[in-house]
């Protein structure tokens, strides 16, 4: 009755969210006093999910399994799941991940709890903490069924290191036409770009940059940091930056490490966005900005002097911690 | 075709979050409840397929009686009727149960939902509504298209987007994208006398099993002061990044 969770991998490739999962994954088996297996599609070397946690892999290579199908992945870990009597399966909070979770809930006759940011406050009854109103508050969810899910949000729990020999074993799901009902034709996804969703550092900016001729200096500076670039509502709405990048209550949610919010006076629906983000700085010429009240670190200034003059601080900065 | 949007009546998005009752209840003092943003751009889809190729558009709600005027705004907003289950949920899966009755009752081709509400942000009903009902499915859709018996979507993904196809009853967890802001609309007082009249037909709630219930709710901490850095002091801002908070 091993702890389930599904490892999303790109190009074969786990991405550092995969170990969180499994770092999360391992805590709740330990606390159930049980073992993790994960699920993958298509992953090349899956050796160093072990380091995290999970002691056994189960490894679909499926060419018709390529491009991820909510359905199909669906199908395949309901039948992983109870393969392994699994009771409690935990899911990245991904696009992907936000997509088949309510569909295996159904299958799986499940409670599902998504946006959880904590391991389970207790096991029985089974209440874990989750996010809610935009991250404006919590709640504390009881999930009354016996096969239960977790829908983890991202950057919530951490890497913890576990030592185990993860064994690896060939997973044949049976899948059928209905499966591929839904039919991907083309996916357009930017390379060599860092997401919202995966960075680590998000650069923003907002009204204050006039205009979308003045954003090179806000990708100069994700650029150096290795950031996702990100904007505020009024900015996508004018379309100066695409519509996903707008971060807010209605747009993304953020929960990277470093949040710098440039020229964004901060509207409470764009705060409830980056509550989650754990260190926030604002660099806006109004001293009353709201934004200043929800930031770790303000400068007070004109962004056209500060922000270059800051790139380039940046710049020797990590010239020198390289 | 018939169109099912699905309309949750949510906190406005400036609204202060308090609870009451121990913090076990969401405290309704004082706040505006409006359509859900991601329901609304779905809203506008449907209008535009009443418009352009002659849809129906009904809406459904899951609430209590305090819902009705959100409902009659969509239909204020052009939709054709509106349905409302007298059932004040506590669970997402609750929702889908009752949506998925509406549905086949309804005999509906296109479910048009937002993709999570602005409350509870759960963003499971729409994908369980499809589940129970065998329909297909596409989440954070940002673009729609129905040809005959088949749709085209546009889902955005983490770091790009993707073009599905599929044949109806299809349901839609949609967002901002599958219409622009700007297109929104905005009821105008024609909209506003007919929809006194459109009907708002209130259906009983079947039993529905609970998979999950809130026991309590908690705020965030409150924040610490902001430390203020002085713009010819740059260098002091990158020390705390690196040591204090070891960000970067």
């Amino acid at each position: 009755m091993s702890v389930l969770t599904y490892i999303e991998s790109e190009e074969g490739k786990f991405k550092k969210a995969s170990y969180e999962l499994a770092s999360y994954a391992q805590e709740v088996a330990d606390m159930l006093g049980t073992s993790v297996t994960a699920i993958t599609f298509n992953a090349n070397d899956t050796s160093e999910l072990g380091k995290y946690g999970v002691d056994k892999v189960l490894k679909v290579s499926s060419e018709k399994l390529s491009k991820f199908n909510a359905e199909a992945y669906a199908d395949a870990i309901k039948q992983a799941a109870e393969k392994e009597g699994s009771k409690v399966l935990v899911i990245s909070q991904s696009a992907n991940g936000k997509y088949l979770a309510p569909l295996l809930a159904v299958q799986l006759k499940a409670g599902y709890a998504p946006n959880v940011v904590a391991l389970p406050e207790s096991t029985e009854p089974f209440t874990v903490k989750r996010a809610a109103f935009t991250n404006k508050a919590f709640n504390f969810t009881e999930i009354t069924t016996e096969v239960k899910i977790i829908g983890l949000s991202k950057n919530s729990f951490g890497l913890k290191e576990h030592p185990s020999t993860a064994t690896e074993e060939d997973f044949t799901p049976q899948l059928s036409d209905e499966d591929f009902s839904v039919n991907v034709e083309s996916v357009d996804k930017a390379k060599d770009k860092v997401t919202i969703a995966d960075a680590e550092i998000v650069v923003s900016g907002g009204r204050g940059l006039k205009g979308p001729e003045n954003w090179g200096m806000i990708e100069e500076m994700a650029d150096i940091l290795g950031a996702a670039t990100a904007c505020s509502k009024p900015v996508s709405d004018m379309g100066w930056r695409p519509h996903s990048e707008h971060v807010g209550q209605t747009g993304k949610p953020v929960a990277s490490n470093l949040y710098i919010a440039i020229g964004i006076s901060g509207a409470i629906q764009h705060l409830a966005g980056i509550n989650a983000a754990k260190t926030k700085v604002v660099i806006n010429n109004d001293p009353e900005a709201p934004f200043f009240k929800a930031a770790d670190y303000g400068v007070v200034g004109d962004a056209f002097e500060v922000v270059p003059r800051l790139n380039e601080k940046l710049r020797e900065f990590k010239e020198k911690n390289a | 075709m018939k169109i099912l949007v699905c309309i949750s009546h949510v906190p406005d998005t400036t609204s202060k979050i308090n609870f009451t009752d121990g913090d076990t209840k969401f405290d309704t003092n004082g706040v505006q409840f409006v359509i859900n943003p991601n329901d609304e751009f779905g809203l506008t889809r449907a209008m535009w397929f009443k418009e352009k190729q002659g849809a129906t558009v009904d809406v459904v709600n899951v609430g209590g009686a305090e819902t009705e005027p959100t409902l009659r705004k969509a239909l204020a907003i052009g939709a054709d009727a509106a349905i409302r289950v007298d059932n004040t949920p506590t669970d997402g899966y609750q929702v889908a149960k009752e949506l998925a009755k509406v549905v086949q009752d309804g005999n509906y081709d296109l479910i048009i939902a937002g993709r999570e509400s602005i409350d509870y942000n759960g963003g499971m009903v729409p994908g369980m509504l499809a589940q129970l009902i065998k329909a297909n499915f596409v989440n954070n859709c940002i673009g729609l298209e129905v040809e005959g018996d088949t749709a085209t979507a546009i889902r955005e993904i983490d770091g790009g987007k993707e073009t599905l196809k599929a044949k109806l009853p299809l349901v839609i967890g949609g967002q901002k994208g599958i219409v622009e802001e700007s297109d929104l609309k905005i009821p105008n007082m024609r909209g506003i006398m007919q929809a006194r009249k459109k009907p708002l037909n209130v259906v009983q709630p079947s039993e529905s099993d609970i998979t999950t219930k809130v026991v309590k709710f908690e705020k965030p901490e409150p924040k610490g002061a902001v430390k203020l850095v002085d713009p010819e002091n740059l260098d002091e801002l990158i020390d705390l990044l690196h040591n204090e908070a070891k960000v970067i």
